[in-house]
This record gives C-alpha cells, structure tokens and sequence, in this order.
C-alpha cells in the first residue's frame, strides 16, 4: 500500500519528481489492524518565511515501534521531526499549518502546555549535547526540572535511565564527573537517558548517531531496538542500512512531500514509486 | 640578494617589529610598578593599614578608612551591577532581537564610553542632589554604571558562545526558556563570565573620578551608607595635591596598595576562570 500526497491545492506540483497521485487516504498508515497511533500528523505544513519546507504531511506513527524518516539532505524530514515536539517554535518567521496530533489532541491547538508537551515528546539531537554538568546532574536535570520525583529518589531514577541506555556499567564508578569526559558514543547514550529519564511518550531521534564510528553506531542500533518495547520511537537516519535494521515502518520524503510510507521490509524490496527505489539503491541523494 | 634571503631578512624585521611593540606595551606597565613600588614601599607599614589619617600637621596615621571605604563601595556597585548586567546580558543574548536589542547593545557601548567624571556628575544628580548628601550609595551607583555595561556585553557575548543545541537539549526535556539560559547556558559560560564581572571590579575598583562628588571623602571611619565615605583613590588624590611631605609618602603608599589591590583582582580572575573552565571541560 502507498501513501502519497499532492500537497495542498495551491501549490504548484513542478517541483515533485514522477509522483502517481491517488487521492490521498487518511493516513492510516500500513499498519496492522489493532495498532494505536500514537503520534500523527494531517496535512501538515511548514514555512521558513516563505519558504515552504513542508507540503501538506500526513503520517501516523504507530505505538511501540520505530517509523524511520528518509529522504536526501534538505527534504524536510529533520524540520518533520522538529514539528513534532514544537521546537521549531523557538526559530523566528516560521508557521506551521495543519494538525499534529498526540493522542489525538491536536498539539498546536490552543492550550497546549509547550513545556509539558516536550516533556511527553522526548528528543535526541544529531550532535550530542550533554550539558557541562556532572553525569548525574545530566540525566537528573529533566526530572529536577519538571519535578517528576521527590530529591531523595533521583538516584534511582537516574540509574534506571542509565541502565535504560545501556550506559549505567560504563559511567557508575564516575557519576559526579563531567559529562564532557565521555566518549561520542557514551555522550550521545547519555543524551538518550537524559530525554529517557523524564518517561517521555514518544522519542524522537535526529540521525542520533550520524557523527559516532560504526561500533558507536552498533550500540545505539540496539538500544533503540530495544527500546521500541517500551516506546514509540520516530528516527530520522541517511543510513539506508539503519533504517532497514532499527525500523518497522518507513517514510520517504522528497522536496518537503511525503513520497511513500509502508512496512520498511516493502520499501527496501518492493517500493511502490520509481522514485524510492531510485533513493534507496543509492541512484541519487 | 636573492629571493628567500630577501624574505627572510623582511620576516626577520616584521618579527623584530612585533618585539619592539610588545616592548613599548610593556615598558609602561613596569615603570609604574617600578615607581610606584619605590616610592610608595618605604611608607608602608603596619599603622598605614590599621590607622586613621591623622589631623594636619601631626605626621603618621594611616588609610584603614579609606581601604575599608573603597571594598565598602566595590561592593554595593557590585550588588547593583552583578545582577542588573548579567540579567540584561541573559536578556540579549536570549531573547532579544531586533531593533529594540541592537539599541540596547549600541547604549551599553556608549555608556561603556562616557567619561568616568560624566558618570559622576549624573550620579551626583541622580543620588546626591535629592538628599543634600554626599553617600556612600551614591559612589557605589556611580561605579555600578561603570561595571553595568562591561558585564552585560561579555554575559552577552558569551551566552553567544555557547552552542545553541544545549539550549535545544534543555528545552526538549521540558525546560522553560528562562530555566533554559539560568540552568544551562548561563552555567556553562560562567567562566568567561566571571572573568568579565573581575575585569570590571578590576576597572572600577582605581576609578576616581565617579566618587569625588558622590561618595566624596571622609577622614573618619564608618560603615554607614548614607554617609561620605573615604576612598583609598579620593584619599590618594587628595593627598597627593596637599602641600604636605607627609601627605605626599602617604598617597605614594596609597598608591601602591591601590595597584596591589588590582593585581591581586586580575591574577584571582585568571585562578577563578581556570578552575571553572577546568571543571567544564573533564
């Protein structure tokens, strides 16, 4: 099954690649009867200015399992990602149009408690940014912040985190050191139980480890293949190969469109449009 | 000549240069310590630090006041100027943008311009002239819009250091945006921040000019605000355009506690910063 979208009526198609149009069906999504959507988007759209960078998404992410977001550079999937939890709210002149619907409430709708939002709508960045705190004070600063538990249980909230990442054997001896101290792999896992420790809903994850060597890389793979039991995880990855191995849905964007979204095993063997299979046997991107 | 001996000669004469400016930087800053240190040395003693200045003509005494009065008025300007320049730094780098910011920041850097003795009259009209006193809060404030500037563009520019994925890293786990820039990233660029309050307790702390007609002069001792208040930089000029040979040993003496002071400020700021960015960076 094929999800595509032409975009809202009045912008101009010129600039989508050979895109067979169906009308567009709700986005269900390619999911097998009885899965919740847990995050979804309708029509959404996006503006830098006037720039638009997204045309119109509509993609639902199903509960407890991971959707990858893949597509060439500049085709929007970070500023999707971004949407989600509404941190492009902090960049000036942009505007958002369309619903972003988490659990069905419309997150852009009026009394949406931003702060609350980001706190169920985890986030971990392409570039680790560990704060220049101590290991414990990293992990603990989202549940201070919020005043998720009481003082005296922090340690074993930040320990269930850390154990969480797969981190807590690496970093137990040396708590109270600087985060800074870590390696690329251990600060990105640490970023991953930072956003962890405050129980989000849904995690998001910007080519979380497109800056680490590939054993780096190979931890991070399996905790998020892990951590899909508990959560609902959306990654954005260039890694064709990381998208086949971490997720079971995948979305390909184009030029700020949704092109196609399905099981990720039918989009890497048997993808409805030219134009995905043409990405993913590496002809362009 | 050939070529690379050509080259070489002109990179030896540049690097000579850059000797020689380095030297004519310095050879000031040594001549003063030296003078200041031979004239004012032999004066010191242990009374010049536990004395009153004594009436005219009776030789001795000391400035105990006078030390006690300027850490008195280093420290009401840095309770005005430490809190106001940081908060408005916070502000600029954070939140501001625009016109209204690029106002803010042209204002800061002209009021970091504005002649000290400026500073002094506008305080004189701000917070004598009301009260028909000369105070020792009236010199602190003086001395705070000196500080107030200086602290707020380096809380600023280096707020603008830091990279912003933390803020990002902050705000996608629930923070405010005020939790955000106090939580994190003023944190993080506290070291440079630090620096930036000492150099401007450094500046402040040998300026005269702001407190000749705000906190003015006092040959006793006290600790009370409302009061003139003495100086060791007013005692120092005062002493020193007296017709007195006592006097004139005395502001010599003043002199060299004054420049000790300074020195001890910056080599603490440079301790300070190395310490902080020490903890940051393992």
């Amino acid at each position: 099954m094929t999800v595509t979208e032409p975009g809202s009526p009045s912008i101009p198609m010129t600039t989508v690649p050979e895109v067979s149009s169906p009308p567009p069906p709700r986005p269900a999504g390619p999911f097998p009867a009885g899965l919740k959507t847990r995050m979804e988007t309708r029509r959404l759209s996006f503006f830098y200015g006037k720039n638009q960078a997204l045309h119109g998404i509509s993609l639902a992410i199903p509960e407890k399992s991971v959707t990858a977001l893949i597509g060439p550079s500049g085709c929007g999937k970070s500023t999707y990602l971004r949407c989600l939890n509404r941190m492009n709210d902090i960049i000036p002149n942009t505007r958002v149009e369309g619903e972003v619907l988490l659990d069905g409430h419309d997150i852009y709708g009026p009394g949406t408690d931003v702060v609350d939002l980001r706190r169920r709508v985890g986030m971990v960045f392409q570039r680790s940014n560990p704060f220049p705190k101590s290991i414990f004070e990293n992990v603990a600063y989202g549940l201070k912040i919020n005043g998720l538990c009481r003082h005296s249980e922090l340690p074993e909230r930040v320990e269930k985190a850390l154990r969480a990442s797969a981190l807590w054997d690496e970093v137990k001896e040396r708590m109270h050191t600087s985060a800074l101290g870590l390696s690329g792999g251990q600060q990105q896992r640490l970023c991953i139980a930072r956003a962890l420790a405050v129980e989000p809903e849904v995690l998001l994850m910007d080519e979380p480890a497109s800056a680490l060597d590939p054993i780096a890389t190979q931890k991070i793979e399996e905790l998020i293949y892990d951590l899909k039991r508990d959560y609902t995880i959306a990654i954005v990855t260039h890694n064709m190969q990381q998208a086949a191995r971490v997720s079971e849905y995948t979305a390909f964007f184009m030029l700020g469109r949704l092109v196609e979204h399905d099981r990720t095993e039918k989009i890497f063997t048997n993808p409805g449009q030219k134009i995905t299979e043409d990405y993913i046997t590496g002809r362009f991107g | 000549m050939t070529q690379p001996s050509r080259r070489r000669l002109l990179s030896n004469v540049v690097v000579g240069l850059c000797g020689g400016a380095v030297l004519l930087a310095l050879v000031p800053l040594a001549l003063v310590f030296f003078y200041v240190i031979k004239q004012g040395f032999s004066s010191l003693n242990w009374a010049f630090f536990t004395q009153m200045p004594k009436p005219v003509g009776e030789t001795g005494g000391g400035m105990a006041n006078a030390m006690v009065g300027t850490l008195i008025l280093i420290g009401i300007a840095s309770a005005i100027a430490i809190p106001v320049g940081l908060i408005a730094g916070v502000y600029l780098s954070e939140y501001a943008g625009g016109k209204f910011a690029s106002a803010v920041r042209f204002t800061a850097d002209v009021l970091n311009g504005v002649p000290s003795i400026v500073i002094g009259i506008f305080a004189y009209g701000l917070a004598v002239l009301p009260v028909h006193r000369f105070s020792a809060l009236a010199g602190g404030l003086a001395l705070s819009f000196m500080m107030i500037p200086i602290i707020t563009r380096t809380t600023e520019e280096l707020l603008n250091l830091v990279p912003s994925s933390l803020r990002e890293g902050a705000l996608a786990l629930g923070a405010t945006r005020a939790r955000a820039a106090f939580g994190v990233m003023v944190p993080a660029a506290l070291p440079g921040i630090m620096t930036g309050i000492l150099v401007a307790l450094a500046r402040i702390s040998g300026e005269t000019a702001p407190l000749l007609f705000t906190s003015f002069n006092n040959r006793f001792f006290t600790a009370r605000l409302d009061q003139p208040i003495a100086s060791l930089t007013v005692q120092v000029y005062t002493y020193a355009i007296s017709p007195y040979d006592d006097w004139h040993r005395q502001a010599w003496a003043g002199a060299l506690v004054l420049v000790a002071f300074i020195f001890i400020f910056s080599v603490l700021a440079r301790i300070v910063t190395r310490r902080l960015e020490r903890m940051h960076r393992t």
